[in-house]
């Protein structure tokens, strides 16, 4: 089939499922952007943390930590790992570490809007106090019964990701504990 | 009877309810229990074993007697406690325990016949025939004596559990607990404040005591008012803490919604789990009772909750009230009575030389009796002058108080005994993080517990880190308590000390004759203690007559084990959250849309939801469409969403090396371009997993796993790699989820898949086993030639946001090549035809010699559980290895699970030689075909074998084949 006849759709994880607003808070899937998982090869952390910094403009995350800013972050995913969010990584960091594209692999949510705090109150044991968990922190914890992973973006903003597979289980949780809060503030 | 007086209730706010079918007027503010006391109502339960009548006995959550059941069907919720139990417009309420009516209770019989009934009956008299217990005996024993009861139903209402974090926690918002919170509050803390009411205060919304020269009441509602107003507070009213556990965490449980007609998505109640760094225990103190002859009759309640019900809720307990006591508290009570105008019929002190300046009649002496069969109509006084019988429809009771201490004891830690007010306290670090503070701590005045919260807010701050300022502590009550120990009157007849459970004096000193004299062999003898409150009201009173009875004193007796939760916790809110879809995450694959359209069943695997066939018009059972399914990959093309299989992308210099380590055999030589089937142990020698990994650039490798295995085989690797070689330079990341991969099977694969790619293939550039990266309309792919089916097949995989438009895509262009879409069930009969293994045949206790692959253990290398593996036993000839079985008799079925016998030997477990693993009627052959494992299988190929399913009553001769049914050449997969 020549290239003209072929034509795949893309389909984004969450479609169908959100957005989603109810009461004050609102879950929305993030726009599609390359997703990366970086890990570095023995001994290449400092040469990849100034080829991260030259590349796309962000250091190396520490542990819980994001770097960068909208458009171009990198959340510590793990041990040893980063995920790159945003650009396509430069062809220069595969020297220093692996490169995986996981642009596919995450539903990509972001949950906003005066309790959205509550809301996740209600999917993970993770201290999400302001003074705890502050933006540009990040976890991989517990969503729900999913493993993902949490990243506070604002005051009331925050970034989840969760398996694409999921997407719909996570679509549904957080509906239920939208609604509860909601609900709980009309009493 | 409602009286005068500017409680807590709001009388603009009329509320109608009803209980056992009677409806009844209330107010806003009411509890169940304060609304039928103002409506008259005295009995309102039954006991649970000899079904006395009861009353109402207490004002809070350890309320024994007055439990009911509220909701309809589903919804049905039992031994909710009236005391706690928020009236609200339309409440329909129900006793319990009592057939058929409260009033007119059969079992009451029971009551005659206690004689009989002593602790340890059950025991003694149900134990032969012993058949008879689990069928007959207990069944009905749980009839007769029981409380309320769930409906069976699944219940849709909605409970939640959620997550809170603070720096300091205070359990309790009376005097201490206030005061604590406001002490840490200022001092910029983040604070829980929780209490199990609705208004916070405490005690003091119950009594008539003044704070800062202001009505005690009021200066609680001010502290609420300005720790509301604060960013760094949390109130949590409505919330019991249950329980304390390690690391800093309570449990806590919150009723959300329950005292609201209809709530809408609001949750009835909420199990918490806070985490706290520090925590003050202010649960203030409970209030027991006194044994004497006939002390469980309606109208006999706690001083303290007469007080509560006359000071918060305006209501009268009743028209004539006797109180009695043995500390200052009875005088207290006697004086609130009076001043809300009730009719004191006598002031009853238990303490010797005791007087009063009350006008009442007094006595010194004992309350030894009481009277009336429903509600009490009179109470006997014993003094030194005799007994004296005096009219009565309430007695309030005080034996004293016990501090509520225990979440203190929650980690296995026992409380001391405290002389001076006669109760156990609790020891300091009994709970790392927490710290008991006023009444609970043993502190009995209001000017006592601000103080005492106060300091211990202070103390938990200071070791934060933090720096409060002390706050000025209010002025308030600074009184005598002046406690006489008094467990029990001395007399006949039966004075009960667990309410609930219904253990008198004399069940505690019958356990002692028969030798159970420890504290905790008594309270399973008598199951004293063992009812939904936990001993709250009984505990301290029954040990305390144990101690008499044995010789020993109090603090030598010692208490039983305090457990969580404090109060009972419904099960929902403990599982909410878990029903439905809640249970687990659901998985869904790319082509989850396009396969339920086409009408496919989706099972679970793992996780995933996967389809079992693809129905066709026409076809009415699924093997129907099975055979369709297998027939399109035989004959034609066939479309399988293979995405559920673990990818694990492998990089880095010493990927190879990794490989050779955790496989068999050697990838290391693997070329790139090129796929190869691996064979994992697990450390002891048992086959873990297996899978085909392609090696996609020098330093770059791909692994598939099984479904059921990717998780686990993560982890593995991933152990392997920071555990036992981090010399190796490798990375490792799952991509099972980026990548939505597909199998293309059958004779027309390639004409289908040379339709799609922008530059086709052919057998040389893409021969069996070969890999590499493709495009599709300019989209950047992977193709594998590999086969699960034995065909010449291709698995391609896309970025899985391709996935629903490739699957819908490749389905159609089968359908037009006279194949198709198939499920699990095609594939399962196509693998098997070819004797492929799943994890129905290395279930985790199979070898690579039990499966016929010992050659793929590399002689030249080690691996992971290439030791192991070598061991005696584990390569023994007669050990039951994998073959395959064809129905040869005149039942032409084979069933999985089935076991095998030599032919004329009884089906007994000491005859059997192995067991069916696999099973499918493959279309291919025209018969049922199987896999097993059969001991020295491999040698017995050709022999007639037996297979019995005792499960499914299944039994059929079979004859032991090679397991390859088909193609054993394998041929058409290279062709």
């Amino acid at each position: 089939m020549a290239e003209s006849e072929l034509n795949l759709i893309a389909t984004p994880p969450c479609a169908g499922l959100l957005p989603l607003s109810i009461g004050t808070v609102t879950a929305s899937e993030e726009p599609s952007c390359a997703l990366t998982s970086i890990a570095p090869y023995r001994g290449q952390e400092g040469a990849l943390s100034d080829a991260l910094k030259n590349a796309h403009g962000m250091a190396w995350p520490k542990p819980g930590r994001m770097t960068g800013k909208a458009g171009a972050r990198a959340l510590w995913f793990g041990q040893g790992q980063a995920l790159l969010v945003g650009p396509a990584p430069d062809a220069g960091l595969a020297r220093h570490a692996a490169l995986t594209d996981q642009s596919d692999a995450w539903a990509m949510v972001r949950l906003s809007g005066a309790g959205a705090q509550d809301v996740l109150a209600r999917l993970t044991p993770l201290d999400l106090r302001r003074g705890s968990f502050k933006r540009g922190h990040t976890a991989r914890t517990e969503i729900a019964h999913m493993m993902g992973s949490l990243t506070r973006l604002g005051e009331e903003a925050f970034l989840i990701l969760v398996f694409r597979s999921m997407a719909a289980t996570l679509a549904h949780d957080l509906e239920t504990a939208m609604q509860s809060v909601a609900a709980r503030k009309r009493l | 009877m409602r009286i005068d007086g500017n409680g807590l209730i709001d009388r603009t706010k009329p509320l109608r309810f009803s209980f056992d079918g009677h409806a009844y007027d209330g107010y806003h503010g009411d509890t169940l229990a304060s609304a039928l006391l103002a409506n008259g109502i005295r009995l309102v339960g039954r006991s649970f074993k000899y079904h006395r009548p009861r009353g109402i006995m207490t004002a809070g959550s350890e309320e024994p007697n007055a439990l009911v059941t509220v909701g309809q069907g589903a919804a049905q919720d039992p031994n909710l406690r009236a005391t706690t139990l928020e009236l609200h417009d339309g409440l329909e309420a129900r006793s319990q325990n009592r057939w058929p009516s409260l009033d007119w209770d059969l079992l009451a019989l029971n009551d005659l016949a206690a004689p009989f009934f002593g602790a340890g009956f059950y025991y003694k008299t149900f134990m032969w025939p012993r058949a008879f217990w689990e069928k007959l005996y207990e069944p009905m024993i749980r009839r007769a004596a029981g409380l309320g009861a769930l409906s069976g139903q699944a219940n849709a209402e909605r409970y939640e559990k959620a997550f809170a974090h603070c720096d300091l926690l205070v359990i309790g918002a009376g005097p201490a607990g206030l005061m604590a919170a406001l002490t840490a509050a200022r001092a910029g803390a983040d604070v829980i404040l929780a209490d199990e009411d609705r208004v916070m205060g405490g005690r003091l919304n119950l009594e008539t005591e003044e704070v800062g020269g202001q009505a005690g009441r009021d200066w609680a509602a001010g502290v609420v008012e300005e720790l509301r107003a604060m960013e760094n507070v949390r109130l949590m009213p409505r919330t019991t803490v249950t329980g304390a556990y390690d690391g800093g965490t309570y449990g806590a449980v919150e009723r959300v919604a329950m005292h609201v007609p209809n709530p809408g998505p609001a949750p009835r109640e909420c199990f918490w789990r806070i985490s706290a760094r520090r925590a003050i225990l202010a649960t203030g103190a409970l209030e027991r009772p006194v044994a004497f002859r006939d002390n469980d009759r309606p109208g006999i309640m706690m001083a303290g909750a007469v007080r509560a019900y006359v000071n918060r809720w305006n209501v009268a307990p009743g028209r004539s009230v006797v109180v009695f006591g043995n500390n200052d508290g009875a005088h207290r009570t006697a004086a609130d009575l009076l001043a809300a105008g009730v009719n004191v019929a006598a002031l009853v002190d238990a303490r010797l030389g005791a007087t009063t300046t009350l006008d009442v009649p007094f006595y010194a002496g004992h309350i030894c009796g009481s009277e009336g069969r429903k509600g009490l109509e009179a109470v006997s006084i014993a003094t030194m002058s005799g007994i004296e019988k005096v009219q009565a429809d309430c007695l309030a009771v005080s034996g004293g108080w016990n501090p509520s201490l225990h979440l203190a004891c929650h980690m296995g830690g026992r409380p001391d005994w405290s002389p001076g007010i006669v109760a156990f306290v609790p020891r300091a670090g009994m709970v790392p993080g927490l710290a008991a503070a006023g009444a609970a701590n043993g502190t009995f005045s209001t000017a006592g517990c601000l103080a005492a919260g106060a300091d211990a807010a202070q103390a938990a701050l200071t070791d934060l880190g933090l720096n409060p300022g002390m706050p000025e502590i209010p002025r308030a009550e600074d009184g005598t308590y002046d406690i006489t120990p008094l467990w029990s009157v001395p007399g006949k007849g039966r004075a009960w000390l667990d309410f609930q459970n219904d253990v008198t004096v004399k069940d505690v000193k019958l356990a002692v004759r028969e030798a159970y004299a420890s504290v905790e062999h008594m309270k399973r003898y008598t199951t004293q203690g063992m009812a939904p409150d936990q001993g709250k009201n009984s505990n301290v009173n029954a040990l305390a007559v144990l101690a008499d009875a044995t010789g020993r004193t109090i603090p030598e007796t010692g208490t039983t084990t305090y457990r969580p939760p404090f109060v009972p916790v419904s099960i929902a809110a403990m599982g909410a959250g878990a029903q439905g879809k809640g249970f687990a995450p659901e998985r869904m694959t790319t082509s989850h849309k396009a396969s339920v359209a086409a009408g496919a069943p989706m099972i679970e695997a793992g996780l995933w939801y996967r389809p079992s066939y693809f129905p066709a018009p026409g076809e009415t059972i699924w093997r129907q469409s099975c055979d369709r399914e297998v027939g399109f990959v035989r004959g034609a093309v066939g479309i399988c969403d293979v995405s559920t299989l673990g990818k694990i992308d492998i990089q880095g210099p010493d990927a190879g090396a990794f490989l050779d380590f955790v496989y068999t055999n050697m990838f290391s030589t693997l070329k790139v371009g090129r796929t190869r089937y691996g064979l994992m142990l697990r450390e002891d020698g048992h086959v873990m997993d297996d899978g085909t990994t392609a090696r996609l650039g020098e330093n770059h490798y791909l692994m598939t796993t099984t479904t059921a295995a990717a998780g686990p085989v993560m982890r593995h690797l991933e152990f392997v790699r920071q555990g036992l070689r981090p010399d190796l330079d490798v990375q490792l990341m799952s991509v099972t989820e980026q990548w939505a991969q597909f199998a293309v099977a059958g004779p027309k694969s390639r004409e289908l898949v040379n339709g799609l790619l922008d530059i086709p293939i052919d057998n040389d550039s893409f021969p069996f086993m070969g890999c590499g990266a493709v495009t599709l309309g300019g989209i950047d792919a992977r193709l594998f030639r590999i086969s699960f089916s034995g065909e010449h097949a291709y698995e391609i995989a896309v970025p899985a946001r391709y996935g629903d438009s490739l699957f819908r895509l490749l389905k159609r262009q089968a359908e037009a090549l006279g194949g198709g879409a198939y499920g699990m069930e095609a594939l399962n009969v196509l693998r098997i035809e070819k004797g492929f293994i799943t994890h129905a045949e290395i279930h985790g206790r199979t070898t690579a010699f039990d499966i016929g692959m010992q050659g793929m253990m590399s002689r030249k290398k080690d691996f992971i559980g290439k030791s192991a593996s070598q061991r005696r036993g584990l390569m023994d000839e007669g050990r039951e290895r994998l073959v395959g079985l064809k129905p040869v008799g005149d039942v032409q079925q084979l069933t999985a699970g089935a076991h095998l016998f030599d032919e004329g030997a009884e089906a007994i477990r000491e005859n059997d030689q192995g067991y069916v693993t696999s099973v499918g009627f493959s279309p291919t052959l025209g018969h049922y075909i199987g896999l097993g494992f059969l001991r020295r299988g491999p040698e017995r190929i050709g022999e007639t074998i037996r297979m019995v399913d005792h499960l499914r009553g299944v039994e059929t001769t079979c004859e032991v084949c090679n397991p390859v049914f088909f193609d054993p050449e394998g041929g058409r997969a290279r062709g």
